[in-house]
C-alpha cells in the first residue's frame, strides 16, 4: 500500500526523472539484444530489425510502462487541463464572459450558504450541543410560551431524572462603582447554568448552590470584556468590590470570553438572591431555561416525564397550572428563531440566479462545442475514444467551474461581512458567522458540478456516428438539432427570469401595501427610550413614584420637548405584557380566557403617540391608588369582547389588576406586532391603565420595564443628548438606553420584507440582465450559423425586413414559451413566499403581466441586433463563404 | 506471430518474473534471456511486454529497483525481490502448481 502511493507519487513529482530512467533501462535492452544478435552473425541492420521484432514498439511498451506506473489518467487530465487553459487564453473575452457570471452566481450562492450554515447548521458552541433543549410552556388555546415561574423551575428541576436544568432571567443594570455609572445587560441566573452549559470560567469560579438563595452574601460574575475594563483582566477582578444596582457585590468569577446567552452580558448575578413578590408566583413566568438531558436519556423520554410533571402540577396548583403543559424543545432551535425561514428563502432566490449563470455558460460553451465539432470529429478519426473526447471536453468545463468557483470565494470573503451588516437588526450568532472547511468543499464541489453540469450538453455532442459529415461540413444536421438545444437553455433562463421577478415584483408590492397601512399612532417626532432609575432611588414605593416624576419633569423642561410620558411597553419594540380578562365575573378556566396586551402608562401616553380617541376618556391625573380601578380599551378589545364600540362604563374583570376595572375610554387600535405582524398576531386586543394604579408592591418590579416616550418639535435625535444629559438626576447616574424614534420602530418592522424586496429586485435584475445577453448571444449565434440560407432566400427576393421578420419570430416564439413556463412556475414561488413572509400578499394577475411583458420587451430589444444584423447579409458573399 | 504466441495466463508472467530474480538480483535484458532459455521456443514472451510487468510490481512494492553497472560496464537497472515478494513466491507458486494439477485431473477424466 505504501509502496503504491509511493510509487505513483513519484511517477507524478518527478515525472521528468522517472521518464528518463525508463527511456535509459528500455535502451539498455535493446542494445544489449542488438549485441546479443551481432553476436549470432547477424549484421548490424539485421540485428536491428530482429531486436525491433522481438521487443515490440518503443512506443507502444513505453506507454505501457506509463499505464503501468498508475497515473496514466493523471497525466491526461494534466494535459487536458494544460489545454483547457491554452484554449481559454485564446478566446478571453469567451472566459471573462463565463468566468464573471460564475463568479457572481458562486458567490452570491456561497454567502448564503455561510450564513446558514453558522447560524442554522452549525452546532452552538457548547460541548455536545444537541443534548442541550429549553423548555416551553403549553396551552391548548394559545400554543407554546417560551417563559416558566420561578417555582414551577424548582419542582421540575427537582423532580426531573432525565433533565440538569438551570434558568436565568434579564439583570440589566447601572454600575456605578468602579469607574464611571454605566447602563450594562446583564442576567440572573441559577447556580447550575455554567455546568448544564458545561463551560470553564475563564478565572475564579462559577456560583454555589449556596450563592443561589435569598440573604445568601451578594456575589457576581463578571464578563471577559468588562474584567479587562474595569479590573485590568486577569485574575485581578476576583474578590473585588462591584457596586450594580446600588448594591455591593463581591467577584467570585469572570466568564469565558464571547460568553452570551441570547445577547451580549456584562454582570451576572445570582437568580436565587432575587426576593422580589413575582419570584413565588406561580403564574409570572418569566425564566428561560435551559437543560442537559442527563447520560442516556433521550428526548422522547424528558417529554414523557415533563408531561407527567406538568400533570402533577396542573393537579396541585389548578388555579396557575390547570391545563398547562411542558415540552422541551433543542436550544439550537431556540436560539436561532424564525430567521431560517429568510434565511432558506435567500439560499433558494440564489440559487436560481446561479442557474440562469449556469445555462448562460452552458449555451456559451454549446455554441462554441458546435463550431469546434470538426476539431473534435478530426480527433475521433485520429482514434482518440469517444470516452476520451467526451472527458476531455468536461476536463474544460471543469476547469471553467472551478475557476469559476475559486473566484466565486474570492467574492463571498469580500461580502460577507457587508452582508452580515446589512441585514435588518440582529442576526443570531452573527459573530460566529465565517467562511470554514465545510463551505469551502460545499462551494467548490458546487462549482464543479455546475462544471460538470452545463459542460453535459455539449461534451454528449462528440461526434461519432457522423463524423464523415462533419468533416465534410454538411453540417445542417448538426445546428439543427442544436438549435433545439439553444432553444431549451433560452426557454430555461426566461422562465427563471420569470420567477424571480415577480417574485421580486411581489415583494415590492407588499412592501408598499404595508408602508400605507395606519399603525395607529402618529409616528412623526417620537422619541422613546429605556430608563434605569438611580439605583439610590430604588427604595420605598413612594420614593420610587416620586423618582418617576422626576424623570418626567425633567424631560418636559428639555428644549424640544412637547409632551412626555411613560409606559411599559412600547409599541414595534421587543416587550410584552399579555394578560387574560373577562367581560363577567365568571372567569373561563385557565387557558381559554381572551389575552389583552396590557400598557400601564402616564396621562399623556395618549398625545404623545398621538393615538386618537374613539369614546370617553383617557386615563388622567386623578387615576391613582385610592380611586377606582380604571381601563381604556382598544376598539379592537371592544369590538371582540362586547361586539360593538360604545362600551364606555362597562366593566372588565382582569385578575392580574384584582379584578373588575371599569372601562372609561375607547382609544384606536396600535399595530404593536409591526405593520407586517399586526393582523396575525395571537393577542390582538389591548388595554391601557395608569402606571399611578401599579400596586406599591410592584412598583419596584415595573422600575426595570418602564421607557419614557417624548413628543417633540423637532427632528427627534436632536433632542437625545440634551434628554440624556439632564435625566442623570440629581444622583448623576441615571442611564437612557435602547433608544429609538417612533419612526425607527415603524420602519424596522418591515425591515425583514424590505430587506428581502431589496435582494429579491437585485436579483431579479441581474437574471433579467443575464436572460437577455443569453437571448442575445444564442441568437447571434443562431443567425450567424444561417447566413447562408439568408443569403439564399435574398438572392430568390426576400427583402432585409423579412430576414428581420423572420428572426423575430423565432426569438418571440422561444421568448413566449419560457414567459409563460415561468409564469406558471409563479405560482409556486407565490404560494412559498405567502407562507414565510409576514404580511405577505397573493400574487396578483398584474405583478405577473407587468414583469413578465418588461421581460419580453427586454428579450425582444436584445434579439433585435442579431436580427437587423440578419438582414444586412449581402447576398451573393453569403452563397461565397463556404 | 502473434498468432502462434502462447498466451500466459493472468499473473503467470509476475510469477516468472519472481521466480528468475528469486537467486539474485537481474537486470530485464538479463531476466528476458533467462526465461528464453529455459522455456526455450514455447514461450514466445515479446521482450518489451516485460517492463510494464517490472513497473507493476515495483510499485506493488514486490520487487525493489537499484541501478548497478552491468557486465559490460553500463548503467543498469537490478531488480530484486523483497521480502513481500518472496512470500507472494512462495504463495503463488502454490496456487499456480494447486491449479494446474486440478485443471489437468479434469482435463483427464474420462
Amino acid at each position: 500500500m505504501f509502496s503504491d502511493v509511493f510509487h505513483r507519487l513519484r511517477a507524478l513529482l518527478r515525472r521528468t526523472t522517472v521518464e528518463r530512467e525508463m527511456a535509459e533501462e528500455l535502451q539498455f535492452h535493446i542494445d544489449r539484444q542488438i549485441e546479443a544478435y551481432r553476436r549470432l552473425g547477424l549484421d548490424d541492420a539485421q540485428a536491428r530489425r530482429s531486436t525491433r521484432l522481438a521487443f515490440g514498439g518503443l512506443d507502444q511498451i513505453s506507454e505501457d510502462v506509463r499505464d503501468a506506473r498508475g497515473i496514466r489518467w493523471l497525466d491526461d487530465l494534466l494535459r487536458d487541463v494544460g489545454y483547457a487553459f491554452r484554449t481559454f487564453r485564446r478566446l478571453p473575452g469567451f472566459a471573462a464572459m463565463a468566468l464573471l457570471l460564475l463568479a457572481l452566481g458562486i458567490g452570491a450562492t456561497t454567502v448564503m450558504f455561510t450564513v446558514i450554515n453558522s447560524v442554522l447548521l452549525r452546532p452552538l458552541a457548547y460541548p455536545e450541543p444537541d443534548r442541550l433543549v429549553t423548555l416551553h410552556g403549553f396551552t391548548e388555546g394559545f400554543g407554546e410560551s417560551w417563559g416558566a415561574s420561578y417555582p414551577d423551575f424548582l419542582d421540575i428541576q427537582r423532580e426531573s431524572r432525565t433533565l440538569t436544568m438551570a434558568a436565568w432571567r434579564e439583570g440589566g443594570g447601572t454600575i456605578s462603582a468602579p469607574g464611571d455609572p454605566e447602563y450594562v445587560d446583564g442576567r440572573q441566573i441559577s447556580a447550575e447554568l455554567f455546568a448544564v452549559l458545561r463551560l470553564r470560567m475563564s478565572q475564579g469560579r462559577p456560583f454555589l448552590r449556596d450563592d443561589d438563595r435569598p440573604g445568601a452574601s451578594p456575589v457576581a460574575i463578571v464578563s471577559d470584556s468588562l474584567s479587562r475594563n474595569r479590573f485590568g483582566g486577569g485574575a485581578a477582578a476576583i474578590g473585588q468590590r462591584l457596586v450594580f444596582e446600588g448594591i455591593s457585590y463581591t467577584v467570585v468569577g469572570v466568564a469565558p470570553a464571547g460568553f452570551g446567552l441570547d445577547g451580549e452580558l456584562e454582570v451576572i448575578t445570582p437568580l436565587g438572591e432575587n426576593t422580589e413578590p413575582r419570584m413565588r408566583n406561580r403564574e409570572a413566568r418569566f425564566l428561560h431555561t435551559v437543560a442537559r438531558l442527563s447520560p442516556g436519556a433521550e428526548l422522547s423520554e424528558a417529554q414523557a416525564e415533563l408531561a407527567i410533571i406538568a400533570r402533577r402540577l396542573a393537579a396541585q396548583f389548578p388555579a396557575s397550572n390547570g391545563g398547562r403543559g411542558m415540552r422541551a424543545r433543542p436550544l439550537q432551535h431556540d436560539v436561532v428563531g424564525d430567521i431560517g425561514s429568510t434565511l432558506w428563502l435567500l439560499l433558494a432566490a440564489v440559487a436560481l440566479v446561479l442557474l440562469i449563470a449556469c445555462v448562460n455558460v452552458a449555451s456559451l460553451l454549446l455554441a462554441r462545442g458546435v463550431s469546434r465539432e470538426r476539431e473534435l470529429a478530426t480527433r475521433v478519426s485520429l482514434g482518440a475514444s469517444r470516452a476520451r473526447v467526451v472527458r476531455q471536453c468536461l476536463t474544460e468545463s471543469g476547469v471553467l467551474g472551478l475557476t469559476g468557483g475559486v473566484l466565486g470565494i474570492l467574492v463571498a470573503a469580500a461580502s460577507l461581512r457587508p452582508f452580515v451588516v446589512f441585514w435588518p437588526g440582529a442576526l443570531p450568532r452573527a459573530a460566529e458567522i465565517q467562511l470554514d472547511w465545510r463551505v469551502l468543499l460545499a462551494a467548490l464541489a458546487l462549482s464543479l458540478a455546475s462544471g460538470l453540469a452545463f459542460g453535459l450538453a455539449p461534451a454528449m455532442r462528440v461526434p461519432m456516428g457522423r463524423v464523415e459529415g462533419a468533416l465534410r461540413g454538411s453540417s445542417g444536421t448538426i445546428v439543427r438539432s442544436s438549435r433545439r438545444l439553444h432553444s431549451a437553455f433560452v426557454i430555461t433562463e426566461l422562465a427563471l427570469a420569470v420567477v424571480l421577478l415577480v417574485s421580486a415584483g411581489m415583494l415590492a408590492r407588499t412592501l408598499v401595501t404595508l408602508a400605507s397601512l395606519d399603525p395607529g399612532l402618529n409616528a412623526h417626532n417620537v422619541l422613546t427610550a429605556r430608563v434605569a432609575l438611580s439605583p439610590s432611588a430604588l427604595g420605598t414605593p413612594p420614593e420610587i413614584s416620586a423618582a418617576w416624576q422626576d424623570v418626567l419633569d425633567r424631560a418636559r423642561r428639555v428644549p424640544g420637548v412637547e409632551s412626555a410620558a411613560l409606559t411599559d411597553i412600547v409599541p414595534m419594540r421587543e416587550g410584552e405584557n399579555s394578560v387574560p380578562y373577562s367581560i363577567s365575573a365568571a372567569m373561563p378556566p385557565p387557558g381559554q380566557a381572551p389575552i389583552a396586551l396590557a400598557s400601564s402608562v402616564t396621562p399623556d401616553y395618549l398625545k404623545v403617540m398621538g393615538i386618537p380617541l374613539r369614546a370617553g376618556r383617557f386615563l388622567d391625573e386623578h387615576d391613582g391608588l385610592g380611586s377606582e380601578p380604571v381601563v381604556v380599551i382598544d376598539d379592537t378589545l371592544a369590538l371582540h369582547a362586547f361586539g360593538r364600540r360604545d362600551v364606555v362604563g362597562r366593566q372588565l374583570w382582569v385578575p392580574t389588576m384584582g379584578a373588575p376595572v371599569r372601562i372609561v375610554g375607547v382609544v384606536g387600535h396600535v399595530r404593536h406586532w409591526g405593520l407586517a405582524g399586526d393582523d396575525r398576531s395571537r393577542v390582538r386586543d389591548q388595554m391601557y391603565y395608569s402606571f399611578a394604579q401599579v400596586p406599591p408592591s410592584l412598583l419596584r418590579t415595573f422600575a426595570s420595564f418602564m421607557s419614557i416616550a417624548v413628543r417633540t418639535n423637532r427632528v427627534p435625535l436632536d433632542i437625545v443628548e440634551a434628554l440624556r444629559r439632564d435625566l442623570r438626576g440629581a444622583s448623576n447616574d441615571q442611564a437612557l438606553y435602547d433608544v429609538r424614534t417612533m419612526e425607527q420602530l415603524v420602519s424596522g418592522s418591515v425591515a425583514r420584507q424590505r430587506f428581502l424586496a431589496l435582494l429579491f429586485s437585485i436579483f431579479g435584475v441581474v437574471a433579467l440582465f443575464l436572460a437577455c445577453v443569453g437571448v442575445y448571444g444564442v441568437l447571434a449565434y443562431l443567425t450567424s450559423q444561417r447566413v447562408r440560407e439568408f443569403g439564399v432566400r435574398m438572392a430568390l427576393g426576400a427583402t432585409p425586413r423579412d430576414v428581420t421578420r423572420l428572426v423575430l419570430r423565432q426569438s418571440l416564439a422561444m421568448i413566449t414559451v419560457g414567459a409563460a413556463i415561468g409564469a406558471a412556475a409563479t405560482w409556486v414561488a407565490g404560494r412559498v413566499l405567502l407562507t414565510l413572509v409576514d404580511g405577505m400578499r397573493a400574487v396578483e394577475v398584474s405583478t405577473v403581466t407587468t414583469t413578465t411583458a418588461i421581460l419580453v420587451i427586454a428579450a425582444l430589444i436584445a434579439s433585435y441586433v442579431p436580427a437587423t444584423r440578419a438582414s444586412r447579409v449581402d447576398a451573393m458573399t453569403a452563397l461565397r463563404q463556404e | 506471430m502473434d498468432d502462434e504466441r502462447l498466451d500466459l495466463p493472468q499473473g503467470a508472467l509476475d510469477l516468472l518474473i519472481l521466480k528468475t530474480i528469486a537467486l539474485e538480483p537481474q537486470h530485464g535484458w538479463a531476466i528476458s534471456e533467462r526465461l528464453h532459455q529455459i522455456s526455450g521456443a514455447t514461450l514466445q514472451i515479446r521482450q518489451g511486454s516485460l517492463y510494464p510487468a517490472l513497473h507493476r510490481l515495483e510499485r506493488r512494492g514486490w520487487i525493489k529497483a537499484r541501478w548497478g553497472t552491468s557486465d559490460n560496464n553500463r548503467r543498469a537497472k537490478y531488480y530484486e525481490l523483497t521480502q513481500q515478494g518472496r512470500a507472494q513466491l512462495g504463495d503463488r507458486t502454490d496456487a499456480w502448481r494447486r491449479l494446474t494439477t486440478v485443471v489437468g485431473l479434469v482435463l483427464d477424466s474420462r
